[in-house]
């Protein structure tokens, strides 16, 4: 038998739905490379080892009773300790969290189960999800397994490093303006955002509620179609879930992979023409467009001009929602509550509470959406972030009259070593320029490997309009055939 | 022109209910003008006509069926805050010993329901 933890998730459901392998070998397996290789990688902030080799256990022990398995039954999976887990510590790399155990799952969690995925572990990530490189996590930054001198990405750089270090075939992530993209591009991995409203928010810890997506990651386009299939859809517990099926972005992976782009229309945006991106990033970016064209895509430059205000539009909104969100973390319902000695206030306990739980970049965050949001300020900023995201909506509209997807590079620039952007606040949130308008708009996006630039990976952005994220992973399974995946080099 | 002021930053943070200290305050209030003075590019797009978009999803008064469903168990959901009492989540003092109770305040004793 091969090594099971380089396989892919499609691979592995197979052998265990034909006996050649169970589903407690395939989680031992992986289990001990976490063992061998996480204490350099740091992709999991908690690994049940015992809960998830019972998991595993009830799989085969379905399958010997002659069930019929799903498509990914007994394939580990990485969590990303933003969705609540029942009786499984969930911190969102806060300080503010630290030891809750939430008494209820994610449904996002419940599909995993109900697919008979086995949940590995929790990964880490940027403190409630906001950051580009994991170095906001209150428990130490995770690694790149491609250079551990660099970051992995973020917020979701735990569950992307989780796979590049072949600690797990698949996993979860969140993704409000690139978290799951922008990790999966610099770590040569594929993350897909759906549709918003295409995966239900119950049991993700809000960041920016009208632009939180969970979404599927994994080293293939194949493996992450099938992963958004088991956990999309109508789910009644969220008001904004939409009440329509999940596109079939299994089929349209399948479709893909021939290698047949014949009347896809691609768009290339005009104002993504390379500003403030590295060279070797937009090379590698117009190889794969010069590839996406020899499998038969027509390409088409089309104008989007309101998405130059993407990035300060976001960085208004996001903040906004979020500095509401966030004031339930009060010290009273779960968590950290520091300094209740009897002789303060409950306003003093919440504001020591709060100040002592949570990072820099959730301060500056809260300070300015409660900033964006106050009387004097909310028509020149919130209200104002609002209308452009109208703007960026009616350009989504026009450019998708003309062509099926557009493309873009997913990231300005290849992953970066630490500490590199943490000094200036600013810095870093440009390393969300490029995926952050599909946020805005609502619409999917996925990010799938397309080359290097010095030796580290690059993805390419395919973005497809609201409820047509099968579209999307048409376009990525065919580059997939064409260019391969990427393989680090070994930890 | 900086955007925003050291004290307005420390306005922010009591609004906020963050208790920063003298040197967070120092570092934020740079950080948090650098931001702003970024963030405030959206004024330059002309847009008075514009209706605002709060949500991508066209739902609106999303109801479900008026079933009783099942609730979080007490005991776990109490046994994840950092402080319960008698079935309930205990919190700090709320009103100052010097501080007259409100007109509202009037009924608390009797609402506690220790006795």
């Amino acid at each position: 038998m091969s090594d099971v933890t380089r396989m892919t998730a499609s691979e592995i459901a197979a052998l265990v739905a034909r006996g050649e392998v169970s589903a407690v070998e395939v989680t031992q397996a992986h289990l001990d490379r976490i063992a061998a290789v996480d204490d350099r990688v740091h992709a999991f902030l908690h690994v049940d080892a015992e809960r998830a080799l019972a998991a595993a256990r009830a799989v085969d022990e379905r399958r010997a009773a002659g069930e019929e398995l799903g498509p990914l039954a007994g394939v580990p999976v990485a969590v990303k300790d933003v969705f609540t887990t029942k009786g499984v510590p969930t911190t969102c790399a806060s300080k503010i969290l630290e030891g809750w155990r939430p008494p209820y799952d994610a449904t996002i969690v419940e599909r995993l189960h109900a697919a008979g995925t086995v949940m590995i572990g929790k990964t880490n990530m940027d403190e409630f999800a906001m950051g580009s490189s994991t170095e906001y996590s209150a428990y130490g930054p995770t690694r790149n397994p491609w250079d551990l001198t660099r970051i992995p990405g973020g917020s979701g750089g735990g569950s992307a490093a989780a796979l590049a270090a072949y600690e797990a075939p698949l996993a979860i992530g969140s993704d409000t303006g690139g978290s799951i993209r922008q990790p999966g591009a610099v770590t040569g991995t594929v993350g897909a955002k759906p549709t918003y409203g295409g995966t239900s928010r119950y049991g993700l810890v809000a960041f920016s509620s009208s632009l939180d997506t969970p979404g599927p990651c994994a080293r293939t386009v194949l493996d992450a179609a099938l992963l958004h299939a088991a956990i999309g859809g109508h789910d009644p517990r969220d008001s904004t879930s939409i009440p329509q099926p999940v596109p079939d972005v299994v089929g349209a992976a399948r479709a893909g992979a021939s290698g047949d782009l014949s009347g896809v229309r691609l768009g290339l945006v005009a104002e993504f023409s390379g500003e403030g991106a590295e060279p070797g990033v937009m090379a590698a970016f117009r190889d794969a467009v010069d590839t996406l064209t020899k499998l038969g895509a027509e390409v088409v430059e089309v104008s989007c001009p309101h998405f130059e205000y993407a990035l300060p539009a976001y960085y208004l909104i996001a903040p906004s929602e979020c500095s509401s969100n966030l004031a339930r973390f009060d010290g009273v319902r779960y968590g950290l509550r520091v300094g209740d000695d009897g002789s303060r206030s409950l306003e003093e306990v919440m504001s020591l509470t709060r100040d002592a739980g949570f990072g820099p970049e959730v301060k500056r965050r809260i300070m300015i959406g409660t900033y964006a949001l106050s009387s004097g300020y909310y028509d020149a900023y919130y209200g104002q972030a609002q209308k452009v995201r109208t703007l960026i909506t009616r350009d989504f509209t026009a450019a998708f009259e003309k062509v099926d997807v557009l493309v873009s590079p997913t990231t300005p620039f290849v992953a970066f070593p630490f500490g590199s952007r943490t000094a200036d606040p600013y810095q870093m949130y440009l390393a969300d320029l490029f995926t952050i308008p599909t946020n805005l708009y609502g619409g999917p996006g996925i990010s799938v490997p397309c080359g290097l630039s010095e030796g580290l990976p690059v993805g390419l952005q395919i973005m497809a309009p609201t409820m047509a994220d099968d579209r999307m992973y048409r376009v990525a399974a065919a580059l997939e055939s064409a260019v391969g995946t990427l393989t680090p080099p070994e930890l | 022109m900086s955007a925003i002021s050291r004290e307005e930053v420390a306005h922010l943070a009591r609004l906020s209910r963050l208790a920063v200290t003298e040197e967070e305050l120092d570092t934020f209030a740079g950080q948090l003008d650098v931001i702003l003075q970024a963030v405030a590019r959206v004024g330059e797009v002309v847009a008075a006509d514009i209706p605002p978009t709060s949500h991508s999803v066209p739902l609106t008064n999303v109801l479900r069926d008026d079933v009783v469903q099942p609730c979080l168990n007490r005991e776990e959901v109490l046994a994840g805050a950092p402080d319960a009492e008698e079935d309930r989540f205990r919190v700090p003092r709320i009103l100052d010993e010097d501080e007259p109770p409100s007109p509202r305040g009037e009924g608390v004793p009797a609402a506690e329901g220790k006795a």
